[in-house]
């Protein structure tokens, strides 16, 4: 986050340093003010004045609520607004049509789905640079958190739910993505990196993807959402455009829940208590 | 006939949990043989194991969350220690499914088994002193409810030999913690262990706020009662308000792991996100049941060795309800990235700040506080001063966090974690100290050694900024919280900066042990004979350290705040006689055995063994009702004896 | 001249601070802080299920389940039974200890009636295969009501053993703080089951 490569993270950081700055202006003289107040005030100094019964002066009272209340109204401020620009939801405003790219949180492993273009990807998302990228994400297990730092936004991915997230790259590169929310013992190593490639060279990356390595059917999705770590980046040269629907509402590994619909009983668990 | 118990349980083929239970297991038969061989037994029954003494309960609460704070520090060095060798292509040598088991613990017995017994610790020992009366408004529930705490405790520390605990981290969040993914009896030891504890919890909040409200000496208004006092109040309201909602929660889940029902599954229409709101419902306010009575200790300490009442104490009290109230409007500030819409996260986040209104205004309160006193260095007032600075930069980082699009991004990562250790290590763990050194000679009858007392503050300060600073850093370059290795060797200086952090602390640690010991190989030069060693401003230091049984021979009549004080300026602080016989609650085994059997039913329940579930749960009926029939629950303390044991205190020479 | 500038400073008491209060208040003070702290716990059941009470999962809903007759004979057996609670208290204040154990009685009867058509009510359900594991909105209901179920159990438990202690050693000060505490236990159970009446009977079934 520290070296931003895009206009949501820039923004993010920028705000960040504000806050800070705002803040330091109080913070800084108080700690110096403890310290200065604590020395000098201290039983040994014989030049200090003293005043032992001194404990209420309605016009200091005054001062120390106004300080932290002013600093949280301007500071309320900036967050109201910031919340509303930075919404993960809002579409970023540049002329460009954005790419939609699906997130599946597995086991543990990240699926990406690009629906246009009918292709998908393990841990490994290619988009375009300058381009703004539509996230929808979910998980197909535990609850999980997408993360690119230099990109900006974190957003949940959660089984059964929805989230959406707007990113965009400003320059080609490479950047780590990682899983923030703990899933369980494979959680560390799931991490992939984003390549923004520049804006011509992604049709290309689309069309080399279509030309080789496994389609990711029903049955390769069900043996995907079996548990494993460290999984090297693999595409698929095809994918159904609606297995994100598909996982959201849990029919995409229930064929039965498919067909009976909303009438669909789930097998009762085993019996837990044993 | 055992449940899902056999001798796989146990961790024969993993070295280190093996070794730790080996090492741990001798340690206990040590102490329990040299108890025996002593012959301490009859005398820890009578006079510790059944007291109803709200000082000897306070000072027990105290010890289990000190002993509870090495097995948590113990479980921290090891996860700094993963962290600083498992860098680049190198795994370090604690596997995923035993560093998930120590995250875990770690978080769960910081919070529940070190600062909630601290907290209930010193209020239980201080307010009644404070509030000038002779116990706790139910003594009996008192001592039920620490022994529950610690069968908690102890269930969780079960978990390292016999078994595993949950790999979930603290929060335990579904679906993670659902029978799906988390099949073993982790998860189980969790949930029971907290639900046990948090029944004594609960019992132990309401008994504080009946005390505090409905009992204090004659003259002791709202506005006369010791700061402290009014945090104690305050936390303890929160408890009330606040763990019946965690019971609740996890009453859910556990319905969901034992009979099938989808609370919080992926099926059936469960929703793992009313978990984690209702999770946070009650952790937020948590995190000022344990900060607002350090914030109390801080204004005692200040006060005294300050020389001077405590600044702006209407503010204070005003700031204190303030923040009670606000930490119930400010739970979602823990899940932003949840992707609720921004008028809700933006409303959130200025609730959020809000609070740091009234915290600010105590800072400057502690600051004026010092202002024209005259500031005495002792152990206590350092910890009191490295609070003050060290929580004003948790507080910035905090305001941080609660900016939605600044929490973006640094959410779940390590600046998260350096942030809430700034503030529990800054704020609760320093007071606590705080505490333990200014309350110490009233507890015990003479004074800690400040030479080591001040060496290890140092070392806690240091080692704080050494260990946490760097992770500030590290959240800021995108490393995310609770990773077993790290892949970025870039990582590592700032990595063993961290760990030589913890080392230091752990230097601190040993510091500790040695005022502890030194102390008391000097304890006749440290007497503390007239009771008041720091010339206190409040009704504990009137009577005698340690106090009688009875605290107040003649109860203390209040006219204004810092009561004490007053006395000592009028010339009024030795109380005469006559006497009266005083009536104090007899002795009883209640608490412990109900404990006993909540312990056996709670490991029943873990490990499926049903017909031991329900013979514990009977015999704790049994126990209760046999309690509830008993009458002849107090003895009576003559008037002669009073006037001896008053005597022999008063005769040295009395205080003022 | 300290002393008198403290002195100065201390506010007038707010209420008048009279030392500590008598044994019967803090009795009743506590068990009152500990029956909203119940409330509190119920209020997280309430929450649950009102966040879940659509998710039947294609199961059944309320309006196929709930029948709305049994509700209003088991309501007004539990209000009934309040009244005749607090007609016992109120006779056990007067020592009138013959019309205690009649009046107790009745409570239990009442209490022990609403408690039968209850469990029927939930047998009947499982057995239509509408069970606490059928979806999320049958985990709540079962949860919500069969833990105010279980407080009742326990009340009527504690009523026995309460009489008991009646029979065995009179309306004895502890006694009567006791029948205090059981007394409001017990009318706090009808503030919650006016709760789950309403929002969980009539809004469900409609």
């Amino acid at each position: 986050m520290i070296d931003p490569k895009g206009p949501i993270a820039a923004a993010e950081w920028l705000l960040m340093i504000n806050a800070t700055e705002i803040m330091l202006v109080v913070v800084v003289p108080v700690i110096l003010a403890t310290l200065g107040f604590a020395w000098w005030y201290r039983a040994s100094n014989g030049r200090a004045s003293r005043d032992p019964a001194w404990a209420y002066q309605g016009s200091v009272e005054f001062v120390t609520w106004s300080i932290p209340a002013l600093v949280v109204i301007l500071l309320g401020g900036v967050c109201w607004i910031g919340s509303h620009q930075l919404d993960p939801r809002a579409p970023i405003s540049v002329n460009a049509k954005p790419l939609q790219v699906d997130v599946v949180s597995l086991d543990w492993k990240w699926l990406f789905i690009y629906p246009d273009q009918r292709i998908a990807a393990v841990n490994e998302l290619v988009i375009p640079a300058e381009t703004p990228v539509s996230f929808r994400l979910t998980s197909a297990t535990v609850m999980n958190s997408f993360f690119v730092p230099q990109l900006g936004s974190q957003i949940y991915a959660m089984t059964g739910m929805t989230t959406h997230l707007n990113l965009l790259a400003d320059k080609p590169g490479d950047y780590p993505g990682l899983a923030t929310n703990f899933n369980g013992d494979g959680f560390s190593d799931m991490h992939f990196i984003v390549t923004a490639v520049p804006a011509g060279d992604f049709d290309g990356w689309i069309a080399k993807v279509r030309s080789a390595g496994a389609a990711l059917d029903d049955p390769g999705y069900a043996q995907l959402t079996k548990p494993s770590s460290g999984v090297p980046p693999t595409t698929y040269r095809s994918v159904d455009p609606d297995l994100f629907e598909r996982i959201v509402d849990q029919t995409a590994l229930n064929p039965d829940k498919a067909r009976a619909g909303n009438a669909w009983c789930p097998p009762t668990t085993a019996a837990a208590g044993g | 006939m055992l449940g899902r118990l056999s001798w796989s349980a146990i961790p024969f083929d993993q070295p280190i949990p093996l070794i730790t239970s080996v090492v741990v297991i001798l340690i206990v038969l040590a102490v329990l043989a040299i108890v025996t061989v002593k012959g301490w037994w009859p005398y820890l029954w009578r006079e510790w194991i059944t007291s109803v003494d709200h000082k000897r309960i306070g000072i027990m609460y105290v010890f289990l969350g000190l002993v509870m704070m090495l097995r948590g520090f113990a479980d921290a060095i090891m996860m700094r220690t993963q962290q600083a060798v498992a860098v680049g292509s190198a795994q370090g040598y604690l596997p995923p499914e035993h560093y998930d088991q120590i995250f875990s613990a770690h978080g769960t017995i910081m919070i529940f088994f070190v600062a909630m017994p601290l907290i209930f610790g010193m209020m239980n020992f201080v307010v009644p002193l404070q509030l000038g009366v002779r116990d706790v408004a139910f003594p009996v529930l008192n001592s039920v409810a620490f022994w529950l705490t610690a069968s908690g405790a102890l269930l969780v520390n079960l978990s390292l030999f016999i078994g595993n605990f949950a790999r979930t981290g603290w929060w335990n969040y579904p679906p993670l913690s659902e029978l799906a993914y988390s099949p073993g009896v982790g998860v189980d030891y969790y949930l029971w262990s907290l639900q046990i504890s948090g029944a004594g919890t609960l019992m132990g909040g309401i008994n504080m706020v009946t005390t505090i409200l409905k009992l204090r000496c004659p003259g002791m208004s709202y506005f006369r009662m010791p700061v402290f006092c009014w945090t104690a109040l305050a936390s303890s309201m929160l408890i009330v308000a606040a763990f019946p909602i965690l019971t609740a929660t996890f009453v859910m889940l556990l319905l969901d792991r034992y009979v099938g029902m989808h609370f919080f599954t992926n099926e059936a229409g469960g929703n793992q996100m009313m978990y984690v709101n209702l999770f946070w419902i009650w952790g937020h306010p948590e995190v000022y049941i344990l900060i607002l009575p350090a914030f109390g200790v801080f204004s005692e300490v200040i006060a005294t060795f300050s020389g001077k009442p405590l600044f702006g104490y209407r503010s204070m009290v005003l700031a204190t309800l303030a923040i009670c109230i606000i930490s119930f409007m400010v739970w979602l500030h823990h899940f932003f990235t949840m992707g609720a819409g921004a008028d809700v996260n933006a409303f959130f986040g200025i609730m959020s700040m809000i609070i740091a209104v009234p915290t600010g205004v105590k800072i400057f309160n502690w600051l004026f506080t010092m202002f024209r006193g005259s500031v005495v260095f002792t152990t206590p007032v350092l910890y009191t001063i490295g609070f003050m600075v060290t929580f004003v930069i948790g507080g910035l980082t905090g305001v941080l966090l609660a900016i939605p699009p600044i929490d973006f991004v640094v959410h779940n990562t390590v600046f998260l974690v350096a942030h809430f250790h700034n503030v529990i290590i800054g704020g609760v763990v320093f007071g606590m100290f705080a505490a333990y050194n200014y309350w110490f000679p009233k507890a015990f009858g003479f004074t800690l050694h400040d030479g080591w007392g001040k060496a290890g503050f140092w070392c806690w300060l240091v080692g704080f900024y050494l260990a946490f600073m760097p992770l500030y850093v590290l959240g800021l370059l995108g490393m995310a919280r609770r990773l077993q290795h790290i892949d970025d060797p870039g990582w590592q200086p700032l990595l063993l900066v961290a760990e030589l952090g913890a080392v230091v602390i752990f230097l601190g640690i040993l510091c500790q042990i040695m005022q502890l010991y030194v102390s008391i190989r000097t304890r006749e030069q440290r007497r503390d004979q007239a009771g008041d060693p720091w010339n206190g401003r409040t009704l504990e230091w009137s009577t005698s350290s340690p106090p009688p049984p009875y605290n107040f021979a003649v109860m203390p009549k209040v006219e204004t705040l810092d009561a004490f004080w007053e006395m000592k300026q009028a010339g009024r602080a030795a109380r005469q006689p006559p006497y009266e016989a005083i009536e104090v609650p007899r002795n009883t085994g209640t608490g412990f055995i109900t404990a006993f059997f909540a312990t056996m039913t709670g490991f029943a329940a873990i490990w499926d063994i049903w017909w031991m579930a329900i013979l514990g749960l009977l015999a704790i009926v049994i126990t209760a009702s046999a309690f509830g029939w008993s009458e002849n629950r107090e003895q009576e303390i003559s008037a002669d004896e009073l006037s001896r044991r008053e005597d022999a205190w008063l005769s040295p020479g009395p205080a003022a | 001249m300290t002393a008198v500038t403290t002195a100065d400073r201390g506010p007038a008491p707010l209420a008048a601070a009279e030392g500590p209060a008598p044994t019967r208040t803090v009795v009743a003070y506590g068990f009152w802080i500990f029956l909203l702290s119940d409330i509190i716990m119920f209020s997280g059941l309430f929450a649950a299920y009102s966040v879940l009470w659509r998710n039947t999962a294609g199961g059944p809903d309320g309006r196929e389940l709930f029948d709305l007759r049994n509700v209003f004979i088991e309501t007004a057996c539990l209000l009934l039974s309040s009244y005749t609670c607090g007609l016992a208290a109120l006779s056990a204040e007067h020592r009138q200890i013959g019309r205690f154990f009649v009046l107790e009685a009745i409570t239990f009867l009442l209490g022990a009636a609403f408690l039968l058509i209850e469990i029927s009510e939930f047998a009947g359900m499982v057995a239509k295969g509408a069970g606490p594991s059928r979806s999320a909105f049958l985990s709540a209901f079962f949860t919500l009501v069969g833990t105010h179920g279980a407080h009742v159990t326990s009340g009527l438990l504690w009523l026995i053993y309460l009489v008991a202690q009646v029979a065995a050693k009179g309306l004895r000060p502890p006694v009567l703080r006791r029948l205090l505490c059981f007394s409001l236990f017990w009318h706090a159970l009808d503030i919650i089951w006016v709760g789950v009446f309403t929002l969980v009977y009539l809004m469900g079934a409609r």
